[in-house]
């Protein structure tokens, strides 16, 4: 695994592990004067996680899946048949 | 899930523009079904799997809507209303997180697999995995009754819908029902569940007749457009009249502070929420989506911009089930998943948006719809005609045709039960989504463990339906039977169900595979996608 894998699929833990915001449990304050904080908390977690996807894909997509997928096998072949 | 929308009954007739909008979306859909069955090329392959040509953005909009049912609109504001801003949390941003990282790295991977194959369904993936007819038969009759409660509280989710916005627009054709226990008319000129069910499901099975999972796909990534507009347009109006956001919050922070943290939800429930959401690797008709994909590439904007959409429908909706409890918007018979089209109606009072509104959660749920029955019309097909009786015996016209037929008979067969629905069938949702997720450890290591048996995945699944069971008596039919009032999510020790079954489920896969026969390297190599080494 590349140092850029590690560091994205580190990034994917991060975000899971920083979504159980225990410390904004009993929080009323509010963000842009209208949004609960733990509200835009976790909205910046799905952010995040878009992010995330972005650097996994950018750094770990399965290079070769396409090849592996297009080799032949008996099932296939009847494809469309 | 949407009864009691509306008061009990009405004196005069009343408007029927939302009608006219609903029927306006629902003729457009059908519009959409034709030009989309024209794409139909006519093969088994395009009609059970749109030939596997999906680009990224019918894969995203399609996986999207068939993911998101009504409850992301008017689930999400109800237990909003009912629990808190903290429902985002616990539901949203957790699946957020888990869908596309099962998109990622199962998805992909099922594609791969199922093109190789030539896969269709689920089943014959894990048939050909495990290298056995037991499997496909154990999981079909479960796959099967695990969807089926699904497709029926949509139906009937609509129908609730329907009879809410309808009352009084037909008082001499429909006389309405009688209240259980006052005697006194309710719903009256209202279009009755059983009509509303009849022409969701007519014209649902008309575009996946014409054009099968292709024909879903366009259809679906039309309505998760409408149902994602329809629940901004609702956001900006609602929060408009309760004189805008910061008012409109400044009010829960006054009159229910507790809307604002999450002093009703548990850090338990909240912790194994996060079970939930792997259901969507185990769901068969996302695995037929998946399928569709014309390249492994194409999952990139699915897994990228996944996360973004839930956030886009979710935190309007969730903003506007706390709004509700700020400005003391009570859903009628306090039925959580009435509230979003009271507050439409409270504040709004404008036919054309309840119209929308409503065409907006048909669309939600529509979308789900279509790709479940064709999902379980292809499963009948497969996993049972052509399991029996030989594939090669059936040309491929021929293979459309009995498609076709099992579709109908799947939408004739879901329709008939809607008219006679189980007792507390809003209630088994949970329970089918953790069903779902219960089999994900299966999937899991069929694509990554080497070392998984047959025997490992058999009990594994046994183990599941015993547990699963167990759970099932002791949360809904007990208290059901004893009268006691039921809990929401059926906490466990303060945990989600789930969790218990999850663990049962995954520990006995384990452990029986590490104690039985490894299967031949050369089969396994089959099913184990390489990648090319960077």
């Amino acid at each position: 695994m590349t140092t850029g894998a590690k560091f994205a699929w580190g990034f994917v833990v991060l975000i899971a592990i920083l979504h159980f915001d225990f410390w904004l449990w009993d929080s009323t304050s509010v963000v842009f004067g209208f949004l609960p904080t733990g509200l835009a908390y976790q909205a910046g977690i799905s952010l995040a996680a878009s992010v995330a996807w972005v650097l996994v894909i950018r750094f770990d997509w399965p290079d070769g899946v396409e090849e592996w997928a297009a080799q032949d096998e008996v099932a296939a072949s009847e494809e469309g048949a | 899930m949407l009864a009691l929308l509306t008061g009990p009954a009405v004196a005069e007739a009343a408007t029927r523009t939302p009608l006219i909008v609903v029927g306006g979306y629902l003729l457009l859909l059908i519009g959409l079904g034709v030009v989309s069955g024209r794409l139909f090329r006519g093969t088994s392959s395009d009609y059970f799997v749109a030939g596997r040509s999906i680009g990224p953005f019918l894969l995203l909009m399609s996986v999207f809507g068939t993911t998101m049912t009504a409850f992301a609109l008017v689930g999400s504001t109800g237990k909003a209303w009912e629990l808190g801003s903290g429902v985002y949390g616990l539901m949203a941003s957790s699946s957020g997180i888990l869908h596309s990282l099962v998109f990622f790295t199962i998805g992909i991977k099922l594609w791969a697999i199922g093109k190789r194959h030539g896969f269709h369904t689920q089943i014959e993936f894990f048939r050909a995995r495990f290298d056995s007819n037991a499997i496909g038969y154990l999981l079909f009759p479960i796959l099967v009754l695990l969807v089926v409660p699904y497709l029926l509280i949509g139906i009937l989710g609509a129908g609730a819908v329907m009879r809410g916005i309808s009352v009084g627009m037909f008082p001499e054709a429909f006389a309405g029902t009688t209240h259980p226990v006052s005697g006194a008319a309710m719903f009256v000129g209202a279009i009755p569940p059983w009509l509303t069910g009849l022409v969701v499901c007519g014209v649902v099975l008309f575009y996946i007749f014409t054009g099968g999972l292709r024909s879903a796909a366009w259809a679906n990534a039309f309505q998760t457009i409408v149902f994602m507009g329809t629940g901004l347009i609702a956001f900006f109006l609602i929060s408009g009249k309760l004189g805008g956001l910061s008012e409109a919050t400044r009010a829960v922070i006054e009159n229910s502070p507790e809307h604002m943290a999450r002093p009703r939800i548990g850090k338990l429930q909240f912790l194994s929420y996060m079970f939930v959401p792997l259901s969507v690797g185990m769901f068969p008709h996302l695995f037929q989506h998946w399928l569709t994909a014309k390249k492994a590439e194409n999952f990139k904007l699915t897994a990228i911009a996944h996360p973004l959409f839930i956030a886009i429908v979710w935190v309007p909706c969730i903003l506007i089930g706390i709004w509700a409890a700020g400005a003391d918007i009570t859903p009628p018979g306090n039925n959580p998943n009435a509230l979003l089209p009271k507050v439409v109606d409270t504040l709004l009072h404008d036919p054309y948006l309840t119209g929308l509104l409503t065409a907006g959660i048909l669309a939600a749920i529509m979308s789900s719809l279509d790709s479940q029955f064709v999902c379980l019309g292809t499963m009948f097909t497969h996993d049972i005609v052509f399991q029996l009786m030989g594939k090669k015996r059936f040309s491929d016209k021929q293979q459309v045709l009995l498609g076709r037929g099992f579709i109908v008979a799947v939408v004739a067969l879901t329709y008939l039960l809607s008219l006679f629905p189980p007792p507390k069938i809003f209630d088994l949702a949970v329970w089918c989504f953790s069903g779902f997720a219960s089999l994900f450890p299966i999937v899991f290591a069929a694509v990554y463990w080497r070392r998984v048996t047959k025997a490992g995945a058999i009990a594994s699944i046994l183990a599941m339906v015993v547990t699963w069971s167990w759970l099932f008596y002791r949360g809904l039919i007990l208290p059901t039977l004893d009268k006691v009032e039921l809990e929401g999510d059926y906490l466990v020790l303060g945990m989600m169900p789930v969790t218990i079954i999850f663990a049962v489920s995954a520990v006995v896969l384990v452990a029986v595979s590490l104690v039985t026969s490894p299967p031949p390297a050369a089969h396994v190599d089959r099913f184990m996608v390489t990648r090319t080494p960077r």
